[in-house]
């Protein structure tokens, strides 16, 4: 009785320290960010409050064009994202291949941003995939065109990248929405009253599920305007976006570009709360047209079309996904690819036992980190769900906004103040200070993903094991978490992606002192040899769907 | 009006025959009940007619409004109004929304639209019930709404897939002549299932269904 009494005072404290591992860095770091960005930063000279920082940025050359494309890219890829989510389901709906589509898309989601943006690189640069398979038959071309097709000046090709990956995780969104929705029902009745598939999917659905998938946009907002990876890759350059321009800030040798950087990193942060609340303005208007929309009883309008044009365009941009992975892919295997060959003329995989030493150690501290941080945060979140069972007390929507607070700030406005933090505490640099920012993104990644089906699991099942005389614990062992592998298998397969894919917490928290595959690749893809590139991005690509295979075939082994 | 007319319907699940040869025809203004156990295949039936049949069926037969056979046509052109045991109101519209979302779209013009629509609710009892959220509805209001919508997009026919289940006693009589009352007074053929003789119309046709 007196162990089961300190098991619950245990668990009683998960929630508060779930929060703390997980916000703590967060908001410490955003004024750890926010004193610099006024001036005041002792350890390098920064004593008194001024708006200096804030006249030097403003006076950086470019700046203007920098915030421009910042907030176009900002704008452009969380609206044209949701539109072609949405669309996509419409025209998808009830279709019979409907129901592995997410299936489809994993592979697309477990890859990292950057690697993407890499592959992406590949596949549309002048000198790309595209432009070869079409090279000399149908341009003409023997040398590589001389446009911008990567870094352009507008950030196309960034807006480009940001889709490939944020349109299949709106629709993993919208799919996971639909469930608690009367989905069939509904369309049912829609198509009843004469309404086709798309028309009634977005008149009758689409409004139900809205709700459910603004976070996640929001989550997209505040990532397309503050993405530094990606755009290290694929933005453009002079002038970067304004994230870019930050990050070079912190990273300069020149200390006083601290101040500057800090300004520019906060700026990042209001431009994020400025243009979710001005989304939340146009959904208010959006809700009244629609609500006209809807009335007016149009049975077949434009609804179809749109939807049909929309699905074109996500099967591009998962056509684009699969060409960038196999690119990268191709190119770590090749041996020699002449331009406008459509394949590589020689092949080397040998190349890739060549590599191995210094793919190892990369590869050893990708694996180890992510492998710790999915463990802590399992341990965390299911503490905090088990807490919550055994309180009867479900946590409310503030939670919800809380879990999503590391996804809505901009990483680059808390993790210099972070990094402050942790040289003034001697622990930058080490594996433990990365695992921790890691964990920042991979705690409410995980959190996600295993609180429905555990809370959807019945209840009957625990409560019969403990009328049998089963301890809380061993309830938990021997009954829920058997009974829940496979969701838990894949809340760590994401949880692991997660970490895989984080670059700019592994560049702060490990001082420049931790490379993984991600850091490395993304440092290589501006100008090292192709082969080279590919052989990180592609290792970088396939860990995270290793992940996904081991835990897809684990959990086939536990039934 | 028409009638609605089944020939030779089946509809098998993985090689098991559901509904076998079932041939019936239904007059305009008249109610045919199916009845039969759940899990017989009342509810596949319906939605075989309404053409929103899962895929893991397989079925044939023709359906026919008169003369318009609709088995290749999708259900949004087939003008065959539902009603389900809920009452399957859109809880992102207001009451009003729900049926001017049905209302026919010839009918232009906002004002009226919202005409019809006022003009409906109050045939139903619920004057002034356009701005309500339909949550803040009884049971008994919901149905009438749900009925006045399926009216409102002008079906040819109305399949009812035991509408009366989960509305109480007292509710259930009354609700039931209103469905009746209206779809005769439209000339509309209705085909009913449901397991609970009660809630055939009296002097209709029952045919018991799934005893073999």
């Amino acid at each position: 009785m007196g162990e089961a009494v300190h098991q619950l005072t245990h668990l009683r404290a998960a929630p508060l320290v779930t929060v703390a591992v997980f916000l703590l860095p967060v908001v410490a770091g955003l004024a750890g960010t926010l004193l610099p960005a006024f001036g005041y930063l002792p350890a390098i000279g920064g004593l008194e409050l001024s708006l200096a920082p804030w006249r030097d940025l403003v006076a950086t050359p470019g700046f203007a064009t920098s915030l421009a494309i910042t907030l176009l890219t900002g704008i452009v890829t969380p609206m044209v994202a949701a539109a072609i989510a949405f669309c996509f389901c419409a025209w998808a709906h009830g279709r019979p291949w409907m129901r592995r589509a997410s299936a489809a898309v994993t592979p697309i989601l477990a890859t990292p941003h950057s690697a993407v943006a890499i592959g992406l690189a590949f596949v549309v640069a002048p000198s790309g995939w595209i432009v070869r398979l079409l090279s000399p038959w149908a341009t003409g071309f023997d040398v590589p065109p001389e446009v911008a097709t990567v870094g352009d000046p507008r950030g196309v090709a960034l807006i480009v990248a940001l889709l490939v990956k944020e349109v299949p995780y709106l629709v993993l969104m919208i799919v996971g929405a639909l469930a608690q929705v009367r989905v069939d029902a509904h369309m049912a009745i829609a198509r009843s009253l004469g309404y086709s598939r798309a028309s009634a999917w977005m008149k009758a659905i689409a409004p139900q599920v809205y709700r459910q998938v603004r976070l996640p946009i929001f989550a997209v907002v505040a990532f397309s305007l503050s993405v530094v990876d990606v755009a290290l890759v694929v933005g453009p350059s002079n002038p970067p976006t304004l994230a870019v321009l930050a990050m070079r800030g912190f990273t300069d040798a020149d200390v006083a570009r601290y101040f500057p950087a800090s300004a520019a990193a906060v700026l990042l942060f209001l431009l994020v709360m400025a243009v979710i609340a001005a989304w939340v303005t146009c959904e208010r208007v959006a809700r009244v047209l629609g609500r006209r929309w809807i009335a007016a009883g149009a049975r077949n309008g434009a609804s179809g079309p749109v939807a049909a044009a929309g699905s074109l365009a996500f099967a591009a941009l998962a056509l684009l996904a699969a060409s960038s992975i196999l690119s990268m892919a191709l190119w770590s295997v090749a041996s020699q690819w002449r331009f406008p060959d459509a394949l590589p003329s020689a092949w080397d995989v040998a190349q890739w036992s060549r590599r191995m030493s210094a793919l190892a150690a990369p590869f050893w501290t990708t694996l180890a980190t992510g492998v710790v941080s999915t463990l802590v945060a399992l341990v965390l979140v299911v503490a905090c769900l088990e807490n919550e069972a055994r309180m009867r007390r479900r946590a409310g929507t503030g939670v919800l906004w809380l879990l999503y607070v590391p996804l809505l700030v901009p990483q680059i406005a808390f993790l210099f103040g972070a990094q402050v933090l942790l040289v003034r505490a001697g622990l930058d640099g080490t594996l433990a200070a990365v695992v921790w920012a890691h964990l920042v993104f991979v705690l409410p990644y995980l959190f996600l993903s295993l609180c429905d089906p555990w809370r959807a699991l019945d209840p009957r099942y625990a409560r019969s094991a403990a009328s049998l005389g089963a301890s809380p614990l061993r309830v938990l062992v021997a009954v829920k978490i058997p009974l829940l592998s496979r969701p838990l298998l894949v809340a760590c397969a994401v949880a692991f992606a997660v970490s895989v894919a984080q670059y700019l917490p592994t560049v702060f928290a490990g001082n420049g002192l931790v490379a993984t595959l991600t850091t490395e690749a993304v440092t290589l893809a501006s100008g090292a040899d192709r082969r080279v590139v590919g052989a990180y991005a592609t290792l970088q690509a396939l860990l995270p769907m290793a992940g996904f295979a081991v835990a897809v075939a684990w959990g086939r082994g536990t039934r | 009006m028409t009638p609605l007319v089944l020939e030779g319907v089946r509809i098998t699940l993985a090689g098991h025959a559901l509904v076998d040869a079932l041939s019936l025809t239904v007059a305009p203004g008249q109610c045919v009940t199916l009845m039969g156990p759940s899990g017989c295949g009342k509810s596949t039936l319906l939605a075989y007619i309404a053409g929103t049949l899962d895929a893991a069926f397989a079925a044939s037969g023709s359906v026919r409004i008169g003369e318009r056979d609709l088995v290749q046509v999708p259900p949004e052109q087939r003008r065959l109004g539902i009603l389900f045991q809920d009452d399957l109101l859109f809880p992102h519209m207001s009451v009003g929304g729900n049926l001017a979302f049905a209302l026919a779209s010839h009918v232009r013009s906002r004002e009226a639209r919202a005409a019809r629509v006022d003009a409906a609710l109050a045939e139903a009892g619920l004057a002034g019930f356009a701005a309500r959220d339909p949550a803040t509805l009884s049971g008994g209001q919901r149905a009438r709404v749900a009925l006045m919508r399926t009216l409102l997009s002008e079906p040819a026919a109305l399949l009812l897939d035991e509408p009366f289940n989960k509305l109480d006693a007292a509710l259930r009589g009354e609700f039931r002549s209103f469905v009746y009352a209206h779809a005769a007074e439209r000339g509309l053929p209705m085909l009913l299932v449901t397991h609970d003789a009660d809630d055939a119309p009296p002097r209709g046709r029952v045919i018991a269904l799934g005893t073999g």
